[in-house]
This record gives C-alpha cells, structure tokens and sequence, in this order.
C-alpha cells in the first residue's frame, strides 16, 4: 500500500502552490478544499486499490521471507517470481487461463454477432411478430440467472454439453440486455442515410453492414467488453457446469487453488494476480468504454 | 423458438394487402402517403427473412433463458433429481421448505444481505461520487482507479479478502500493531457475514459511483448557486438540492443493489466455504439452490421450488421499490 501512496501523494502539493486552482465555474477553490478532497481521495484510493497491492507483493515474496508479521510488512524484501512457477506446478493455471479466454472470445463473438442481428431486426425491420420478438428479450431480462440456473444445468445435460467449454459459453451468448443495448443504438440513428442507401437499391444485409453497423460501433464495443468481462469473471455458471478439472476456467480454477491449498497463500496469490492482470490491462485501455457502459446498463436494468 | 417457425411465413411480404408502405425500414413519413419507389421496391423482396436477423438471439433466449424458466416452474412441483425423472407431487416441495430450517437460515441472511448491503451501496457511491465530481488535477486518475473492484472477477476480490481478514493476514496485523486483539473474521458466523458485506459494498462501490456521477452531472447549477446565495452550507445543500435531484437515481440503486444482495452467492461461497461457514449458518438461498440442485444426487425439483422463492422474492422486490419511488412522486 505504501507504493500507492508514495505516487500520488506528490500531487496535493502542486495545486496548492498554485492557487488559481479554478472549478468548472471560474470560482477558486479554497486551499484548504483541496487538501481536504486530496487526502479523501488518498485515503479511498488505499482502501481501493490497496489490497491489490498487498496481494501482488505477497504474491512476490519468496518462500522464505514471514508473510505474517506484524507489523506488516508492505513491499518484498527479495521480490521473486517463484510463486508463479509454483502455482503453475501445482494446478494447471496456463490451461485454466487458455479455457477462460477461449470462452471470453467466444463469448465476445457470439454475443456481438447475436445482438447486433436481433437488434437491427428489433429496430429497423418491419415484419409481423416484432413486438412479441422484443417482448421476448425483455422478458428473458428480467429473469434473474440465478433463479433459473438449476433448469439451465439439466437442459445442459438433456444437449450433452454439462461439462464442456460449449455449454459454458451458450445460455450467455446472446445476452437479451445486449440486444436491447443494440436495438436501443440502432433506433437512435437517423433514418435518412439508410433510406438514401435503400433508393440506391443497397439490400438489408448491405444496409446493416455497410451503414447501420459502423454507425453504432461505440455500443458495439461496449457490448464486447462487458462480454469479455462477463465471461472471464464467471463464477456461479461455470461452477455448476464443469465438473472435470482439465476444463476448468482460471475463476473455477482459483476456487479450487484455495480449497486446497487454503494453507499457501503466496500460491493463491499469484493465482489471483494471473487472473485479474488481463482485465486491470484491459481496462487501463478501454476506460471509456467502460464507464460508457455502466450509464447504459444501469439505465436499461 | 416456436414463435420463429409460426412466423417465418409472413416473411415474402409482397402480398400484403395493407396498403402500408412494405418497406424494411421503418418509415417515418405520414401513414398516408404512398410509397414513392415502386420499382426499388420489386428489388427489395430478396429472400433475407427478418427472422433470419433474430433467429440466433431468439434461439438462444428461448433455449437457455425462456426453457430453463418454464421448466423450472414445472420442476417446482416434482419430486425430479439429476438423474432421475420426476413425478408430479404437487405443494408438497414447498410444504418441506416451511419445514427446512436451512432454508429459513437461507432466508434469513439474504434478507439480511439486502439490509446490509443496500443502505450502504445506496449513500456512500453517491459521497464518492461528490468527491470525484469536481475536475482537480489527477482525478480521472482516481475515478479509474476507485473503479478497479469492479472490473475484477468476484473469486479474484472474495480470495484477495479471505487473505487480508484471514487470522494472521493484513487486517489483523494492523490490529494488532495498533494495540487491539486479534479477530476471528472469518471464524464467527455473524462477523463472516458482515465481512461478505463489506467485499459486496467494496466492489460495488466504483460501480454506483459511476452511475451517480451521471446523474449528477445533470443536477442544474443553479440549485446550489440559490442555495449557497441563501446561506445554505456544504450538508445542508447536499441534502436540500443534491439528493432531491439525484433521488430517482437513488432508487434505481436501490433497485439494484437489493436484487443483487438477494443473490448473493460468491462471496460468501468464498469466505464461508462451500457448506457456508460453521453449521452452513452463513449459507444464502442461492447457495441452498446451488447446493441442493447439482451433482449427480441434486435434487433438482426441490432446488427448482427455492429458485421460485428467489424468483418471487426478487420480483416483488423490484415492485416495492419501483412503488416507493412513485408514492414519493406524489
């Protein structure tokens, strides 16, 4: 936690040498604003983000150094990556990770694919049976998953696909909140460009690909990201559907690490540190997206 | 899946009789006017069906959302386990679960969950949000970084706590440094619960912070310019200007939050251990459900007549909030 503290704990002290420190409004904030909101921000900043960080260098510390002290200690006094190489002896944590991207992929496909068809179906086609197609997915909306996730299993079972990297990926692969989220982008376009498109004679599926869809790319990249995000982080489904530990995800796979050996925690650490990088990675990357697609889920549910 | 094949038939259009505009897009001109394009209007009847468009969305609802829920109600009311076909046997799961005491303790701490959690993740992601709201250097920094907990799987947080309130782990440590004994946070069944919350409202927090900074982003300046002008300080205009304004978004976390809690079920899965802590006393109606229903012994009706409890539970949940919210309207 100290090496989060010690970053941007600089930062207090520039704006207050600077004191025409302004809101949105013109007006000055006070001096002694800024020092209180800074050290606010510091201290959530440590509670948020500080166990990360105590996680990352337990998982760095060497078999040899006291984890329990107290006193803790904060930083590794010989930080080594031999945890790592251990956590991979002792449960296969590269499989795990390959099983938990293969699903996230394909989980992003299917999902992107799924939604943006249905959505510009529920959106721009005319055909009877659209409001009952829409009241579909409106209503597997409010379906709670854990409500159903028993039937689910055994229809699994009833398709053959328990226990398999399929039958994780199928009931979320075209999520009823995704297409609604689509259905939603298409319906904000303007309807001029398309009907331009349709008197040069362009056909749906030219229409969708070559007009409707690049137009609602943001969404569409919301879409991915909460899909991947959803697929990696998984805990309940997968749970109950594998049940062969060489196809477990890293989420099932780390459950497991635990139950095990509760009793290594530089193990379990590493583990978590190998679980969670991708998605810290991918989030540094893409933020926007996800803020993006809090506003519209949260609207939507 | 049955409403796709009634209705592929509808799909060649051309004979239509009504008169309406037939086109695939949905026009937004006067119902009246008659359609401008006759001749584009021959190329347009190309055998792409529109049921083509929805059919792997449709498929996919009906087969694993619409199905499982069906069959869940059907379940509800047989004796049927994983590997054995059920017989109807009418109330009698739901005459077992007034009798089950587990299922009461599975009641009783996600009853408990909803009072725990949601106060909590309804008031302080909106104080978060205040504090990140006003554009000082470095904030984007903060924002993103208060949001991390939720980016992160829920098994990665409920480990990372297993190991900061384990006996010996950090939290403790501290403790301990500071002067004060150690504590069993993960041993005792009412502080394991308590803890379970704490990890819930801490990886929920970045979440609602980033719905209410939406919200407040639209809350009129004015208010608080009036207000401050009339006297009014920081407390007194955060409860007179900003939570009126923000006060549907309040709702609509509360909505939330509560089904969430409701459902609780990795984390303390996690913290509790699969049987959900000393004498399953921390287990919660979705572990009950997870517990009971799989395997290959999983007695599958039972399981199905508690995820109607759920179900129900999380309906009428949505209903009472989405009811407050309109009395107050009033």
């Amino acid at each position: 936690m100290s090496t989060t503290a010690d970053t941007p704990a600089a930062k207090p002290a520039a704006p207050a040498r600077k004191p025409r420190l302004t809101d949105e409004h013109g007006r000055r904030i006070p001096v002694w604003e800024l020092v209180l909101r800074y050290a606010l921000l510091l201290a959530v900043l440590a509670l948020t983000v500080g166990p990360f960080l105590w996680q990352l260098s337990t998982s760095l510390k060497g078999p040899t150094e006291d984890i329990f002290s107290s006193p803790p200690k904060f930083l590794p006094g010989h930080p080594t990556l031999h945890n790592y190489a251990r956590v991979s002896d002792t449960i296969p944590v590269w499989d795990y990770a390959l099983n938990s991207l293969k699903v996230a992929a394909a989980n992003v496909v299917t999902n992107c694919v799924g939604s943006a068809l249905a959505g510009y179906a529920l959106a721009r086609l005319r055909y009877r049976g659209r409001g009952a197609a829409t009241l579909v997915f409106v209503l597997a909306m409010l379906v709670p998953a854990e409500g159903i996730i028993i039937a689910q299993f055994t229809t699994m079972r009833e398709l053959g696909l328990n226990n398999t990297l399929v039958g994780v990926v199928l009931p979320g692969s075209v999520a009823a909140l995704n297409v609604l989220l689509m259905r939603n982008a298409f319906r904000n376009l303007p309807y001029e460009v398309e009907e331009a498109a349709y008197v040069d004679g362009a056909d749906v599926w030219q229409r969708f690909c070559r007009i409707a869809l690049p137009s609602v790319k943001g969404t569409l990249a919301v879409v991915a990201i909460f899909a991947f995000m959803g697929a990696w982080d998984d805990f309940l489904w997968p749970l109950i559907v594998l049940s062969d530990p060489s196809k477990f995800t890293l989420t099932i796979g780390l459950n497991y690490l635990h139950g095990t050996f509760a009793g290594d925690e530089r193990l379990v650490a590493a583990g978590t540190v190998i679980a969670v990088a991708p998605l810290i990675a991918l989030f540094a990357c893409l933020q926007r997206f996800f803020f993006r697609g809090v506003g519209e889920g949260a609207v939507k549910g | 899946m049955s409403a796709s094949t009634v209705s592929r038939t509808p799909a060649p259009r051309p004979a239509r009789p009504t008169g309406r505009r037939p086109a695939w897009l949905r026009g937004r001109r006067p119902a009246g006017r008659p359609d401008a394009r006759p001749a584009v209007r021959v190329r347009r009847q190309l055998p792409t069906s529109p049921w083509l468009f929805a059919a792997p969305g449709l498929l996919v609802t009906a087969a694993f959302v619409l199905y499982p829920f069906l069959s869940t109600v059907v379940n509800a009311f047989t004796d049927r386990r994983t590997l054995v076909p059920g017989r109807f046997v009418g109330l009698a799961n739901f005459r077992e679960l007034l009798h089950d005491d587990m299922f009461w303790i599975g009641l009783r701490n996600s009853v408990l969950y909803i009072a725990g959690v949601v106060p909590a993740l309804v008031i302080l992601p909106l104080l978060l949000a205040l504090l990140v709201q006003k554009n000082i250097p470095g904030i984007a920094f903060f924002r993103s970084a208060f949001y991390t907990p939720v980016v992160a799987s829920i098994v990665v947080v409920g480990l990372i706590w297993v190991w900061l309130l384990d006996e010996r782990g950090l939290v403790n440590s501290l403790l301990e440094t500071i002067g004060l004994g150690r504590v069993g946070f993960l041993s005792d069944q009412w502080l394991l619960l308590i803890s379970a919350m704490t990890v819930t409202v801490w990886k929920g927090l970045g979440y609602y912070m980033i719905v209410y900074l939406a919200a407040l982003a639209n809350v009129p300046r004015e208010l608080h310019e009036a207000a401050a002008v009339d006297g009014a300080g920081a407390v007194r205009r955060f409860l007179t200007v900003t939570v009126p304004a923000v006060r549907s978004t309040m709702v609509l976390v509360a909505a939330l939050s509560s089904v969430a809690a409701f459902k609780v079920f990795s984390e303390v899965y996690l913290m509790a251990g699969p049987s959900g802590g000393p004498a399953g006393e921390d287990t919660t109606l979705v572990m009950l459900v997870q517990r009971t229903g799989t395997g290959l012994s999983g007695r599958v009706g039972y399981a199905s007549a508690i995820s109607l409890v759920v179900f129900v539970v999380t309906v009428v949940l949505m209903l009472l909030v989405l009811r407050a919210d309109r009395k107050e309207d009033a």
